[in-house]
């Protein structure tokens, strides 16, 4: 199963590296900014796939913690975007 | 064990399948809201599906050795579900908000 997991792995890469065409060449700031929620989205994954790579469990635990983060930032940069300001 | 492997293997497909069906949205559709509309379900359904098959996977091989990461990966399904939709609506909303119009039939790609 290890191939099929390094096989996925590469797929998913492909599809970041795909997604960070438009996050460098996208035309304005939202553009910008939906790649890069799509781009944190797709590492949650490709860390957890990782972990059944290596072997580590404690892969899953920074998937956790990455998936957090990537919301938080991507909701304060839109509430920025909206209002000027972080906190109204 | 071989049966449980094979409905792994179609899991992580139709995974990849979605996933991939969502960056081409991102690439080839005319207009932000149009690219956020392919990528805001793709890509949640996709992520969610790679996720269940390898909970599948991790169930079934390595229960005995970890029986906590199931739960680790059931609390990435559940916040993926909520969070990325979340996301996806707030960066709408802030677009909408400031003035971007959204793309009709005839006008150039944007």
């Amino acid at each position: 199963m290890i191939e099929v997991f390094l096989a996925i792995a590469l797929l998913i890469a492909l599809t970041i590296l795909l997604s960070l065409y438009r996050a460098a060449l996208g035309p304005g700031v939202f553009n910008r900014v939906a790649a890069i929620n799509v781009i944190g989205t797709k590492t949650i994954v490709l860390l957890v796939i990782i972990g059944y790579i290596f072997e580590r469990p404690l892969f899953f635990d920074i998937s956790l913690l990455y998936a957090i983060l990537n919301f938080i930032g991507t909701l304060a940069f839109a509430k920025y975007l909206e209002r000027g300001e972080v906190w109204s | 064990m071989v049966l449980i492997d094979v409905i792994v293997i179609l899991f992580l497909a139709a995974g990849i399948f979605f996933m991939f069906t969502g960056v081409i949205g991102l690439l080839r559709l005319p207009d932000f809201y149009t690219r956020l509309h392919a990528t805001g379900k793709c890509d949640t359904l996709g992520e969610v599906l790679i996720i269940a098959g390898l909970l599948l996977y991790h169930a079934s091989h390595y229960y005995h050795e970890a029986p906590l990461v199931p739960v680790k990966l059931l609390f990435l399904i559940a916040f993926i579900f909520l969070a990325n939709p979340t996301a996806t609506h707030a960066i709408m909303k802030a677009a909408y908000m400031t003035g971007v119009k959204p793309w009709k039939l005839g006008e150039e790609r944007r």
